[in-house]
């Protein structure tokens, strides 16, 4: 599991260029952090008051006024900037966010996500995510192809959404796929799979793209 | 303390305890208010997560002060799915984006914001649409509160104040938009004592300043 997790933040590092800024969910789209390739340094959003976001400090170091969104203590780039939230959503509703990877519940073939609430379990609230997924000139959504089985990408969410018709591109450990006002559009698939495979992993029509090929792995 | 009264609307700065008058929120609790609407973007963080004590939110929470929290985020306190559940709590999520701007149309004499942030979603049930060049807008409406309870790393004598690093978060708009602001500071100067631009929030939003605040202690 956590080698597919890996292999789905590997790719998703690719689709950055250096000097993107970019907003990192927790989980697996923080892994893309640690992925990048040579040569390409991007700047992380933190949605909570800044840019700049570096990894956690040393046992001791915390400097206690500087947190991420998730709480946790984490330091800064020389080139960071501090803020608070009216700017912060400025810059995510602004356009100002060249990609974001999140993960989701839910995906549809429109473009929709679901990944803020499941009815009946406990609440958490969206925070940011509804305006970030808004906001970001980018929406990758990064996540396993299926929950233990059990459809992710589908015709229809079932979920309520967290927005519509935002999503631009799906990694998964199967494969890459963009959404397109068509459908959703399979570029890339892994070779440990074959069609039928992520066929039938996903809820939705598959529209394999002409120029198919092999998810790559490094 | 001594104005606030059961029933009000009270702001609380921060972003899991990060830049919230822990100093204030003590006071608050010692004198024991009721039936309290808090705004705020969170819950605070509980003991069970802290390891040592409530922080911010979390202790007005704790103590039973609070009917209907207004909050982005509520899943660090298991209090409030807790609350919601039982019916003793009143929960209305907004996203975090839409939270920050209704704060500052409220202090800055708006009639709204219009935001992109949650069309199509469950948080645009019962709210008024806008088209505009052809994209949809969501009329998000002022919060306002009698009260806010801010922090500053940094402030005169006057209650120009300025937060540092990540404590900004919601301190800036809250102090804008209710009409008393009581500020928690943990470094108070005189008048002209600093360079002036080292503040940067306007005194004039400011009634009450409080010294003492201290770095939260990990």
């Amino acid at each position: 599991m956590a080698d597919l997790k890996m292999r789905i933040a590997k790719r998703a590092a690719k689709e950055f260029k250096d000097g993107d800024i970019a907003n990192l969910g927790i989980g697996l789209p923080t892994m893309v952090a640690n992925c990048l390739p040579e040569g390409v340094t991007i700047v992380l959003h933190s949605e909570n008051g800044f840019t700049g976001l570096l990894g956690a400090p040393e046992k001791g170091q915390e400097d206690v006024d500087v947190i991420n969104s998730g709480g946790a203590y984490v330091t800064y780039a020389p080139y960071g900037n501090f803020f608070g939230s009216e700017e912060s959503f400025s810059i995510i509703r602004g356009g100002h966010v060249d990609a974001t990877v999140l993960g989701a519940m839910e995906v549809d073939e429109k473009g929709n996500i679901a990944n803020w609430i499941i009815p009946g379990k406990m609440v958490a609230g969206m925070g940011g995510a509804m305006d970030l997924v808004v906001g970001a000139r980018k929406v990758i959504v990064a996540m396993l192809h299926t929950q233990k089985g059990a459809h992710k990408i589908l015709k229809k969410c079932t979920l309520p959404l967290t927005a519509v018709g935002v999503v631009d591109m799906i990694i998964t450990e199967m494969g890459v796929m963009e959404v397109t006002p068509e459908g959703i559009v399979l570029k890339e698939l892994h070779p440990d799979y074959t069609l039928d495979d992520i066929k039938a992993a996903t809820g939705c029509e598959l529209i394999v793209s002409p120029d198919l090929k092999p998810m790559e792995e490094e | 303390m001594a104005g606030i009264q059961d029933g009000m609307t009270v702001m609380v700065g921060g972003f899991l305890g990060t830049g919230t008058p822990e100093i204030l929120i003590d006071a608050l609790v010692e004198k024991g208010v009721k039936h309290l609407t808090v705004i705020a973007n969170d819950g605070g963080l509980p003991a069970s997560v802290t390891g040592t004590t409530d922080r911010g939110v979390a202790k007005l929470l704790s103590a039973g002060m609070i009917d209907h929290i207004i909050a982005s985020h509520v899943g660090m306190n298991p209090i409030i799915g807790k609350g919601m559940n039982d019916g003793t709590l009143k929960c209305t999520l907004v996203p975090q984006g839409s939270l920050a701007e209704k704060i500052r149309a409220a202090g800055a004499g708006l009639g709204g914001v219009l935001t992109p942030t949650g069309v199509g979603t469950i948080i645009a049930d019962g709210k008024e649409t806008l088209t505009i060049e052809g994209k949809e807008y969501l009329l998000e409406l002022p919060l306002h509160a009698d009260y806010a309870l801010c922090r500053a790393s940094i402030c005169d004598k006057f209650g120009n104040f300025s937060c540092y690093k990540a404590t900004k978060n919601f301190n800036h708009v809250m102090a804008m938009a209710a009409d008393t602001v009581i500020l928690g500071a943990e470094k108070v100067v005189e008048i002209g004592e600093v360079d002036v631009d080292t503040f940067t929030t306007a005194g004039v939003y400011v009634n009450y300043i409080v010294g003492g605040e201290q770095p939260w202690q990990i």
